[in-house]
C-alpha cells in the first residue's frame, strides 16, 4: 500500500489540467517509476496524485509533414527504443533510453517523465539536449513550445508550471537529418544503476567523411542540469575527425561543472568528461561512416 | 474508499475490490492469493514481483492496481496446464537447476515468458541484458541464464506443433 491521500485518474489532457488547477499541491503521475519511489521513500508521502497513466493519446512516435519527429510524452523507454521511426532516424535516442534501469522499468517509465523530473542523470537528457529537442506543453492558456535549452531550471526544476502537462518531445528534421550520434552511460553496474556521467555526442560529417563539419556534445551529471558543451563544439567544428577526437575531451573541460557526490568525486567526473567525450565522438563518427 | 476493478488474471475474468493506494503486487498477493508474485525491494529494483500486463513484463510493486483496469495479467500460477504439467519454460528451470532459494524464480520465469513469446532467438549477451532487471540473492545467475537459453530453444523447437 502506498502512502498517498488520493488519486484522480484523468480522462484526457484537459481533464488532467483541470484537476491540477483544482489542487495546487497535486502531483502528476505518469509511468510511476519515479513518483511511486518518492512516495515509498517518504519524500512525497501523503500527496494527492493526478494520474495520466492511461492517456493512450500521449504515447507513440509520429512523423509530421515537415519531417519533425514527435514522441508522445507517455511513450515508454521500451517503445522509444523499438519504434521503427526512432530506429531509422534517431537511433542514438533509442540506444540512450535503452540504458535506463532494467527491462521492466523501461516498459513502464516514460520519456516525458524522464524529462519532467528535471534530473541531470536522466538517460534521455543528454541526447535530447544534444538534439536540441523542443518540448510541447499544454496548460490552461493553451500550448507552447519550450526549447530544451530553456527547460532545465535547476536540480529537479523545469520550465513546466504546476498546471501544465508535457504532450510531446519534438525533434525537427534539421536536428537529426545528416547527424549520427552515440551515448555513453558511465555507471558502476551495467543495469539498474544511475549514471555517474552521461555523454551524448552527435556529429555531422563532410561529404568525404573526413571532417567533422558540426559537432554537438552534451552531458548529464556534469553539472546540476543536463548541459551542452558549446566550447568543445566550437573547437571541433570543421576539424579533421582524428583531430576533433583528440581535442574534444580537453575542450569539454571548460564547459562542465561537476560536483563531488557519494557516487563519484568531481575529479573523477572530470576525467570521465575528458575520456568519454572522445570515445563518444569516435563512435558517432564511425556510425556516420568516418574511418576513425 | 474501495474501488472495483475488472481484469483478466491468468486467463480468467476477475472482479476485485481494491484500495486505490494498492500496488498490483498487493492486490495479486493479498486479495487474489497469487503468492508466486514476490514482495522484494518494493521500489522496482529486484524484479521479484515481475508479472506480465498485456504481455509486457513489469514490476508489479511500482504499478498501481487501478491502472490494471481492463487489462490481462499473467503470473506463474497461469503457466502450468490444468493437470499440473509444467510449461516448457518452468521445466527448463528445473532441468538446469536454476532454482536455489527460489525467491527470484517466479519473476525471472515471467520475463522468460515474454522473451520466449517474442519468437526471436537471442545471443547469451542479449539474454543477459533481458534478465538484467532481476536480482538473484543466491547469485545463481549462470544456471538461470542456461535455463532461459534452454527455454528459448525448447519453445522454438516446438514451434509449429503447438508449443
Amino acid at each position: 500500500m502506498y502512502d498517498f491521500r488520493s488519486i484522480y485518474q484523468a480522462k484526457d489532457v484537459a481533464d488532467a489540467i483541470a484537476a491540477l488547477q483544482r489542487d495546487p499541491e497535486a502531483v502528476l503521475i505518469a509511468g510511476g517509476t519515479d513518483v511511486l519511489i518518492k512516495i515509498r521513500e517518504g519524500k512525497l508521502a501523503g500527496c494527492s496524485l493526478v494520474s495520466i497513466h492511461e492517456l493512450r493519446e500521449l504515447s507513440g512516435v509520429t512523423m509530421e509533414e515537415d519531417g519533425t519527429l514527435s514522441i508522445g510524452a507517455l511513450t515508454t523507454f521500451r517503445d522509444v527504443t523499438y519504434d521503427p521511426l526512432v530506429q531509422k532516424h534517431l537511433p542514438v535516442l533509442g540506444e540512450a533510453v535503452d540504458q535506463a534501469g532494467g527491462p521492466q522499468l523501461r516498459a513502464a517509465g516514460t520519456i516525458g517523465g524522464n524529462v519532467c523530473n528535471g534530473i541531470t542523470s536522466a538517460d534521455s537528457a543528454s541526447t535530447l539536449v544534444a538534439l536540441d529537442a523542443d518540448l510541447l506543453v499544454r496548460g490552461p492558456a493553451g500550448e507552447r513550445i519550450v526549447p530544451i535549452s530553456q527547460w532545465y531550471k535547476g536540480m529537479g526544476k523545469t520550465a513546466l508550471t504546476h498546471e501544465e502537462i508535457l504532450l510531446a518531445v519534438r525533434i525537427p528534421k534539421s536536428h537529426y537529418q545528416g547527424w549520427t550520434g552515440h551515448y555513453i552511460k558511465y555507471a558502476m553496474r551495467s543495469a539498474m544503476d544511475i549514471a555517474t556521467l552521461g555523454v551524448s555526442c552527435l556529429v555531422k560529417l563532410s561529404a568525404d567523411k573526413r571532417r567533422a563539419e558540426e559537432v554537438r556534445l552534451a552531458f548529464g551529471v556534469a553539472g546540476p542540469v543536463p548541459m551542452r558543451a558549446p566550447h568543445a563544439e566550437a573547437v571541433c567544428a570543421g576539424l579533421p575527425v582524428e583531430a576533433a577526437a583528440a581535442r574534444i575531451g580537453q575542450a569539454a573541460l571548460e564547459d562542465v561543472n561537476p560536483r563531488d557526490s557519494w557516487r563519484a568525486s568531481k575529479a573523477f567526473r572530470l576525467q570521465l568528461v575528458k575520456e568519454l567525450s572522445g570515445r563518444a565522438f569516435r563512435e558517432a563518427g564511425r556510425k556516420g561512416g568516418a574511418r576513425i | 474508499m474501495m474501488q472495483v476493478l475488472q481484469m483478466t488474471v491468468n486467463g480468467r475474468p476477475v472482479e476485485v475490490g481494491v484500495d486505490p493506494r494498492e500496488s498490483l503486487l498487493d492486490t495479486l498477493r493479498n486479495r487474489l492469493g497469487l503468492t508466486s508474485v514476490k514482495r522484494g525491494c518494493e521500489v522496482g529494483e529486484c524484479g521479484a514481483c515481475t508479472v506480465l500486463v498485456d504481455g509486457k513484463a513489469i514490476d508489479s510493486c511500482i504499478y498501481l492496481s487501478v491502472w490494471a483496469q481492463g487489462k490481462a495479467i499473467l503470473t506463474v500460477e497461469g503457466l502450468q496446464a490444468p493437470d499440473g504439467t509444467l510449461s516448457p519454460i518452468q521445466r527448463a528451470f528445473v532441468e538446469e537447476a536454476a532454482v536455489q532459494c527460489g525467491f527470484c524464480t517466479p519473476g525471472i520465469i515471467m520475463s522468460a515468458v515474454e522473451i520466449v513469446g517474442s519468437g526471436r532467438t537471442y545471443t547469451r549477451e542479449e539474454l543477459r541484458k533481458l534478465i538484467s532487471g532481476h536480482l538473484c540473492r543466491c547469485t545463481g545467475y549462470q544456471n538461470i541464464l542456461n535455463a532461459v537459453e534452454k527455454a528459448v530453444e525448447l519453445c522454438h523447437s516446438h514451434a509449429g506443433n503447438e508449443a
